[in-house]
């Protein structure tokens, strides 16, 4: 008979410049359970986990292990304690051109060999062969890791976690990028893990009917406070959103009445070469704003970037006012009208070296040359210098580099310079993240502006209300294709969650 | 906003010594070594002297405004001393063994030298290698072809093709020319002003930065990022066989790799030109100044009977702490 163990995590607080991450969260887990963490996006769950995985060394509160109360400020410390943490970027963990062996041994090897300094690998096989034995994953312990599956580097690493002394582990959103096969092995080795080798599971998910297939019991996070704490068949699925979504804090969405037009954009059966986007198809009308929402995974974004060219095509028609349209890069797209404002701000939609006004006018340069591709930089700062009025970006002057800016204002600048292009299809990939709600009242009236010019806007994001206050139609996406649409009008949040997470 | 520049502000205040050295150290570089040379050889402080630094620089400073163009796209051409010996090569060959006149071997040879940038562009963006290793790699590829095409590496008036055949072919004497000040110095200061007016007052230059500065950014803002990184190593090596050809007009005959040697000045020459007034960025005008500072060391430790084999620790010297320069600026 194993030793049973108990973690109780109690009044934990956080805090992160300006933000209050979590504030008094309790917490416990038990061995030889499934307890499942939910809560929407930016509740606390990874946070919370980052905790105990020592990651986070700042935080409040009390942690206990087995009743005496002990401290985890570095990894060392949880790894000490038994505690693994599997995070969701499971790449980031791995040694791509090392054996299966060696990533599976990587923290006996680090941490298990002072004073010995040659390898044994016969020995070393040995031990990887037996983890794999005991987690039920059946590999050759000489592949590498690079040739490997999502999911099975996902058992590498849980292999790696058991390969050391493990009492608890957490799995941040594993299942997110598995097929429904894979899912299932995944689940199969958690109830043995859990009933054979008494082992505790924290297991985090949006997906929520795998949550009801193999959790026990359940915690909900709601703003970075526990909103429940209970076994999980005393909960309905229904019952489960409501709790993760509260009522919350109202934001005011100003939304224009604008006529709407004619479809002017079509996408039929649109695959993308990997598989990123599967099989959507989607129509656009004038004025129209086209809410694209979806879990974190869904697809959103690679929708978006297939139809912009930065991802290829595989297959599926794209036509503008009726005319097919060749996507091949995203210089193509943006000479054919489709134009996109990136997620990742600062790696791919803005130049934080460059002063904001080259960043302005960088999309539509030709308008600023004269005889011999000449550029007319007075024209240039001119213009610059009306977009910075017109869009309110607080910046000292047109020639500022653009680092200097706030997130805000960044991502202004990184909308602005959209707008002096002639475009008939601006798409935009979460526009509002990491944006203070001054700045996102601005971006909305920007967006409000467009479609009153009678273009066709698609606004991607998985902030639900978001998305149910600015858009006209809304598209849900669950495992890279469309699963639903909604007029805005006749959606509620718990519809559109409900959909987002796999229900049908 | 206000506590934000007051924070720029104060981090300025702090190493303001450090700052201004690493924008003007270059230029006062310069100076010191102007006034101690001039100080401890009268030689030195000639006007002829200031004419052979000039002439003897003009070829690295051209190779080296081709770097300049491969640094602006985040790229990096070590080929360029072999375009400079292929060009050698063949525009002494089409005067020697064919007898063409002046404009046709020069325009011929420019253009047949471009095969290099077609194999580079074709490594580089399409196979998607490494720049670094790309270009180490066709380095080796054209310093072969130059020395092939020429059986053995040399062609001067009047010696033989490597199967015998008699050459009658003669250089012309308004080729030489071109090697000779002023012309050499004229040519030089044209080339880098004409890259400069490239780089800094063109769309075409914004853009080649904007590549070098975010790929992934210039790529979503609609540039065609591939097509600019191509154009880069084909005005690299336009400008490196240009070299070239200054070098085949100043020696009159086509040596084993003639080119070579220019490399590691140039790469100094380059590298030293980002810092240079405080630009962060590979420019023209910078990467004259950087050869200057090379030429000017080169010149000076030779009247002070510094022994040629000797002068290559000071050079690599200059090229560490140019480098130095460059990516500890980066880091902050």
């Amino acid at each position: 008979m194993q030793v049973k163990h108990k973690l109780e995590m109690k009044g934990i607080s956080i805090e992160f410049p300006g933000v209050k991450a979590l504030s008094h969260v309790d917490f416990a887990v038990e061995s030889g359970e499934i307890h499942a963490l939910v809560g929407a996006n930016g509740a606390g769950k990874s946070t919370l986990m980052k905790i105990l995985g020592g990651a986070y060394g700042h935080y409040q509160g009390e942690i206990h292990f087995d009743g005496q109360q002990v401290d985890i400020r570095h990894p060392q410390d949880a790894k000490r304690l038994g505690i693994d943490v599997v995070y969701q970027e499971v790449d980031t963990a791995l040694i791509p051109y090392l054996t299966v062996a060696e990533n599976i041994m990587l923290d006996v090897m680090a941490n298990e060999m002072q004073g010995k300094h040659f390898i044994r690998w016969g020995q070393l096989h040995r031990r990887a062969r037996e983890v794999m034995a005991q987690v039920g994953i059946q590999l050759d312990t000489s592949t590498l890791v690079e040739n490997l599956t999502l999911a099975q580097k996902q058992m590498v690493l849980i292999a790696r976690a058991l390969a050391t002394n493990t009492n608890f582990l957490v799995l941040d959103e594993p299942t997110a990028p598995l097929s429904q096969a894979e899912t299932e092995e995944l689940f199969r080795l958690m109830r043995d893990l859990v009933a054979n080798q008494g082992i505790g599971i924290v297991f985090i998910s949006h997906r929520l009917p795998e949550i009801f297939e193999v959790c026990q019991t359940i915690t909900i996070l709601r703003d970075g406070r526990v909103v429940a704490d209970t076994a999980i068949d005393t909960l309905t699925q229904q019952r489960l959103i409501e709790l993760m979504l509260g009522h919350r804090f109202d934001e005011t969405y100003p939304k224009a009445s604008v006529p709407i037009g004619e479809t002017i954009f079509q996408v039929e059966g649109l695959w993308e070469e990997q598989g990123r986007v599967r099989d959507v198809s989607l129509t656009v009308r004038a004025g129209e704003i086209v809410g694209v929402t979806g879990l974190v995974g869904a697809g959103k974004t690679e929708l978006c970037k297939t139809l912009f060219g930065a991802y290829p095509i595989k297959s599926g028609q794209v036509r503008l006012h009726g005319r097919p349209l060749k996507i091949t890069s995203p210089h193509a797209a943006v000479s054919q009208g489709v134009t996109l404002v990136p997620e990742e701000r600062r790696k791919e939609g803005i130049l934080v070296e460059e002063p904001v006004y080259v960043n302005l006018t960088l999309p539509s340069l030709d308008n600023f040359t004269r005889g011999a591709d000449f550029v007319d930089t007075n024209a240039e700062r001119e213009t610059a210098r009306q977009l910075i009025q017109e869009l309110g970006i607080r910046t000292p002057s047109e020639n500022q580099k653009v680092a200097f800016l706030s997130g805000g204002n960044q991502q202004k600048v990184a909308v602005g310079k959209w707008l002096i292009t002639d475009a008939e299809i601006y798409i935009f990939d979460e526009p509002t993240k990491g944006v203070d709600v001054g700045a996102k009242h601005d971006i909305f009236e920007l967006i409000g502006q467009l479609a009153q010019r009678g273009k066709g806007i698609i606004y991607a994001s998985s902030e639900i209300p978001e998305i149910l206050g600015i858009s006209d139609r809304i598209y849900v996406m669950y495992d890279y294709t469309i699963v639903k649409e909604f007029e805005t009008a006749d959606a509620t949040e718990e519809d559109i969650l409900f959909y987002s997470a796999g229900g049908k | 906003m206000t506590a934000l520049t007051e924070q720029m502000a104060s981090k300025k205040r702090l190493p303001a010594v450090v700052d201004f050295l690493s924008k003007w150290g270059t230029i006062l570089t310069i100076f010191v070594l102007l006034i101690f040379f001039s100080v401890t050889m009268p030689a030195f402080r000639t006007g002829s002297n200031m004419v052979t630094i000039m002439r003897s620089i003009a070829i690295v400073t051209v190779i080296a405004t081709g770097i300049t163009v491969s640094l602006t796209v985040d790229g990096f051409d070590l080929s360029v001393g072999s375009v400079a010996t292929f060009a050698v090569a063949l525009v002494m060959s089409f005067f020697v063994w064919y007898g063409w006149g002046t404009l046709l071997a020069i325009a011929v040879a420019l253009f047949v030298s471009l095969i290099v940038a077609v194999v580079n562009a074709f490594l580089i963006v399409k196979l998607r290698i490494f720049d670094l290793l790309a270009t180490l790699a066709t380095m080796f590829i054209f310093e072969g072809v130059a020395m092939t095409y020429t059986g053995g590496g040399s062609i001067s008036e009047g010696m033989p093709r490597l199967d015998g055949t008699p050459t009658f072919g003669k250089i012309p004497a308004e080729f030489r020319l071109i090697g000779q000040s002023p012309y050499i110095i004229v040519i030089m200061l044209v080339i880098v002003a004409l890259v400069h007016i490239f780089l800094t007052y063109t769309k075409h230059g914004r853009y080649l930065y904007i590549v070098g500065g975010n790929r992934e950014a210039a790529r979503l803002s609609g540039i065609p990022v591939n097509r600019y990184r191509t154009l880069a190593y084909f005005l690299s090596a336009l400008l490196a066989a240009t070299g070239g050809i200054i070098l085949a007009a100043r020696i009159g005959s086509a040596q084993i790799n003639s080119g070579a040697g220019y490399l590691m000045p140039a790469v100094a020459a380059a590298f030293i030109g980002y810092s240079v007034a405080g630009i962060k960025k590979p420019n023209a005008i910078g990467t004259l100044v950087g050869a200057i500072l090379v030429g000017l060391l080169e010149n000076g430790l030779i009247m002070m009977s510094v022994p040629y084999y000797s002068l290559n620790i000071i050079k690599g010297l200059v090229l560490a702490i140019a480098l130095a320069i460059t990516y500890y600026r980066k880091h902050d």
